[in-house]
This record gives C-alpha cells, sequence and structure tokens, in this order.
C-alpha cells in the first residue's frame, strides 16, 4: 500500500493546485460548452435529424476537453518545474504515473459531470438515459486518461508540445471513442444494457490493457 | 564475399524467382473468381501487402521493447526501418483495397472495418515516425518512437475488434475456412512467400543504410 499513498500525495498535490488556481476546470468547461453550442449550428437541424448526430456530438466534445485537460496538467508541471522536482523525489516513476492518472481521471470526471446535464438540457435528452451515459462515461474516460497521460507526457517533452498530443492521442483511442458512441446511440434510443455490453466490454478491455502497458512504459517518456 | 552479401544476394534472387513466378501464377494460371471476375485478381497482392504491414508492425513492436530494454541503436534501427517499411506497406494496402473497392462495392472507400482499421494503422505508423522528429534531441526520439511502437502493436487487435463490431462487408474468414478453391490458395501462398523475402530483403538493407548513417553521425559529433 505504501506506494499508492505516494501515488496519491502527487494527486493530492494537483488536486489542490487546481483547486487554489482554478486554471484548467473552468476554462475547459466553458470550451465544452463551446463545443456544443458549435455543434449545434453546424448540425441545425430538426428534433428527428439530432437524435442521429447526438451521440457524436457528445463524444467529440468529451475527447476534444479530454486533450485540452491532458495537456494543461504537464504544461503546468513543466513551466513551474515541477516535473524535474517529482523525477528528483524518492518516488517511482510508475507511482508519477498513477498519481497523474488518477488527477486526470478527477479533473476530467469534473468536467464531464458538469457538462453531461448541460448537453441533456441543451438537446432536451430524457433523463431516463442518464445512468446508461454515465457508466459510458466513466469507462471511457478511464481509457482516454491511461494513455492520455502516458501521451501527455510524451508530448510534454517534445519541442511542438500541445501539437503532439491529439497526433498521438486521436488514432490509439478510435476503438473507444467508436465503442462509446455506439454504446451512447444505443442507449439514447432505449436500448437494454444487454444490447450493449459487447461495446462496454470493448471499452473495458482498452481501460485494462493500456492501464497496465502505460503503467510498464511511462518510465521511458520522462527519463531526462 | 560477407556472409550479409551472400543472405542478400540469395534474398535478392528468391524473391525475383518468387514474383516472377506469382505473377505468372496470378495472371495465367489461377481461374477467373465466378462473381467478381477479373478483379479479383488483386486479391493476390492486397493479402500479402497486408501481411507484411501486419508483419512490420510486429517487427516494430519486438524492437521497440528491446531497444528501450538494452538501449543499444542498433534495434533503434531496426524499429525506424520497420516503421518506415510497414508505412510503405500499409500505404499499398490502403491503395490496393481502394482499387478493389470500387469495381466489387462500386464505391472507392467504405468504412468496411478492415480498410478503417488500416486506416487507423497507418495514422499510428505516421504519429510513430513522426514523434522522432519533434524530440529535442535523438536518443530521446527513439525512446518516444518506441513507446509509439509499442502501444501501436497493443492497440491494432482492439481496433480490429471494435471495427468489426461496428460494420462489416467483407468476406469473412474465408481464406482459414478453407472456403479457397486450392490453385486460388497456391496463388496465394506463393504470393505470400514471394512478398515476405521481398520484406526481409528490404528490411536488411534498410538497417544496414540506418545504422550507416548512424556512424556517420556519430563521426561527425566526434569530429565536432
Amino acid at each position: 500500500m505504501r506506494f499508492l499513498s505516494k501515488a496519491v500525495a502527487i494527486t493530492c498535490k494537483d488536486v489542490l493546485s487546481e483547486v487554489r488556481a482554478r486554471e484548467t476546470i473552468p476554462s475547459v468547461l466553458i470550451f465544452a460548452v463551446l463545443v456544443i453550442v458549435i455543434f449545434n449550428f453546424a448540425f441545425g437541424a430538426g428534433p428527428e435529424q439530432m437524435k442521429l448526430v447526438v451521440p457524436g456530438i457528445l463524444w467529440t466534445t468529451f475527447v476534444f476537453a479530454g486533450m485540452l485537460s491532458l495537456n494543461r496538467t504537464f504544461i503546468q508541471e513543466k513551466e513551474q518545474g515541477c516535473l524535474e522536482a517529482l523525477m528528483i523525489c524518492p518516488v517511482k516513476r510508475q507511482d508519477i504515473y498513477i498519481g497523474k492518472t488518477l488527477a486526470n481521471f478527477i479533473f476530467l470526471t469534473v468536467i464531464e459531470a458538469i457538462s453531461l446535464p448541460i448537453f441533456v438540457i441543451l438537446f432536451n435528452l430524457p433523463i431516463i438515459v442518464l445512468p446508461k451515459l454515465i457508466v459510458i462515461t466513466i469507462l471511457a474516460t478511464i481509457g482516454f486518461i491511461s494513455v492520455g497521460t502516458l501521451f501527455a507526457a510524451l508530448s510534454v517533452n517534445t519541442k511542438a508540445r500541445e501539437m503532439v498530443l491529439p497526433i498521438l492521442f486521436l488514432p490509439v483511442v478510435v476503438p473507444v471513442i467508436l465503442s462509446a458512441v455506439e454504446a451512447s446511440a444505443l442507449a439514447l434510443t432505449g436500448e437494454s444494457w444487454s444490447s450493449m455490453a459487447s461495446w462496454l466490454q470493448i471499452i473495458a478491455a482498452f481501460d485494462v490493457i493500456f492501464m497496465v502497458v502505460s503503467y510498464l512504459i511511462f518510465e521511458y517518456v520522462i527519463e531526462e | 564475399m560477407k556472409t550479409s552479401h551472400i543472405v542478400k544476394l540469395s534474398l535478392l534472387a528468391l524473391s525475383a524467382v518468387l514474383i516472377i513466378f506469382a505473377h505468372y501464377l496470378v495472371f495465367l494460371y489461377v481461374p477467373t473468381e465466378a462473381v467478381m471476375g477479373i478483379v479479383q485478381r488483386i486479391f493476390y497482392i492486397m493479402v500479402p501487402v497486408g501481411w507484411l504491414a501486419m508483419l512490420s508492425t510486429f517487427v516494430l513492436f519486438i524492437a521497440s521493447i528491446y531497444y528501450l530494454k538494452t538501449r543499444k541503436g542498433s534495434w533503434d534501427a531496426v524499429a525506424y526501418s520497420a516503421v518506415e517499411i510497414g508505412l510503405v506497406f500499409t500505404t499499398l494496402t490502403l491503395l490496393t483495397g481502394i482499387l478493389w473497392a470500387k469495381p466489387a462495392w462500386g464505391v472507392w472507400w467504405t468504412w468496411e472495418p478492415r480498410l478503417t482499421a488500416t486506416l487507423v494503422l497507418w495514422l499510428i505508423l505516421l504519429a510513430c515516425l513522426m514523434v522522432r522528429t519533434t524530440a529535442t534531441d535523438p536518443s530521446r526520439g527513439s525512446a518516444f518512437a518506441a513507446v509509439v511502437g509499442i502501444v501501436a502493436f497493443v492497440d491494432v487487435p482492439i481496433i480490429g475488434m471494435s471495427t468489426t463490431l461496428w460494420r462489416g462487408i467483407h468476406p469473412g474468414g474465408i481464406i482459414l475456412d478453407g472456403g479457397l478453391a486450392p490453385p486460388m490458395l497456391l496463388t496465394l501462398l506463393v504470393s505470400l512467400a514471394a512478398f515476405t523475402a521481398l520484406y526481409a530483403l528490404i528490411l536488411i538493407i534498410r538497417i544496414a543504410v540506418k545504422n550507416d548513417q548512424m556512424t556517420i553521425d556519430k563521426l561527425k559529433t566526434l569530429r565536432g
């Protein structure tokens, strides 16, 4: 359990600095709402056509917001020289990965927890679908942050910084986006849990596999 | 003559003979497929190049693991060559897929599972090649590329699973089910052997060139 306490300490540091500075979550939230509004204009069709594009809009919003937030948490570390300090600390590189992943998970979940109700209101979705959407969102978020934390740590150490993350992140999370969109579409048409099961299984498999793989190779992206 | 020359020359001879033989089989020996007609012959090129795209991703995966473990430049040269050649064969798979889709399905492009999965693999390999150039120094770039290389290979089965569940119009497991007529199977196997020999030859030459490049770079830095 000792290694987890070190990771949690890193998470607490991130959460505390976010609570005090309020740099990431408010701006990403505003961005998410803007994306929803702009998509509404882009597909400004009748309510029937809107039903078809709603899952796509939801997940494009979450993916974009996720990338913004992932980039932010590592750029801050780099600018303040905190990443170097973390590496001098007597903690394993894997602990840093777990700590940062947990922090990213908390940030992204907060952002999604606030933007999901806004989404439900703006698109007049039935409230009954919320439990299903929440399960899909949590599963997909774990997938995003597992590989996203790895790639964010990688891209912050490159010359192009925030440009590199989308190029690496988007193709790799294609299975998660695809499955989340399909599962959400099923949820919105009132299908049962069992009809979404195979999609949720793919996301869960992605989550487990990339948690392990990222945990194992994280140390190679932040070494000096 | 050095052993490496003998290996290269024999591979050259082997692949040349096999490719000429494969062309004889494809154009003169194998019967025309009943439903799709003459265009089905592209199958004997598309399957081997698709196989090489996969094989190259596997070579990349192994070389990336060994590079991260040993930090030897020679493994990096293998990983680099595998990405480059893999990208060429993935492009060829997409192009032959497009050429075949037009007469067979009436469209240039369709979001068919294997085409989609190949496109995603192409994008990940491209990112893997690109991430080297964005790193602040070459050894970091190699480590980053190795990390992306490992992620790429692990992601392929998940991408395949999700796109297959998404939509499928491809003739499924016809090759493995034994649904292929014996002359067609023979042609395919010869073509596979021919392309694999060619791949081994290209890979060996590319690795040698990359190693020479690295030696020259090292000498240049020594000279100042």
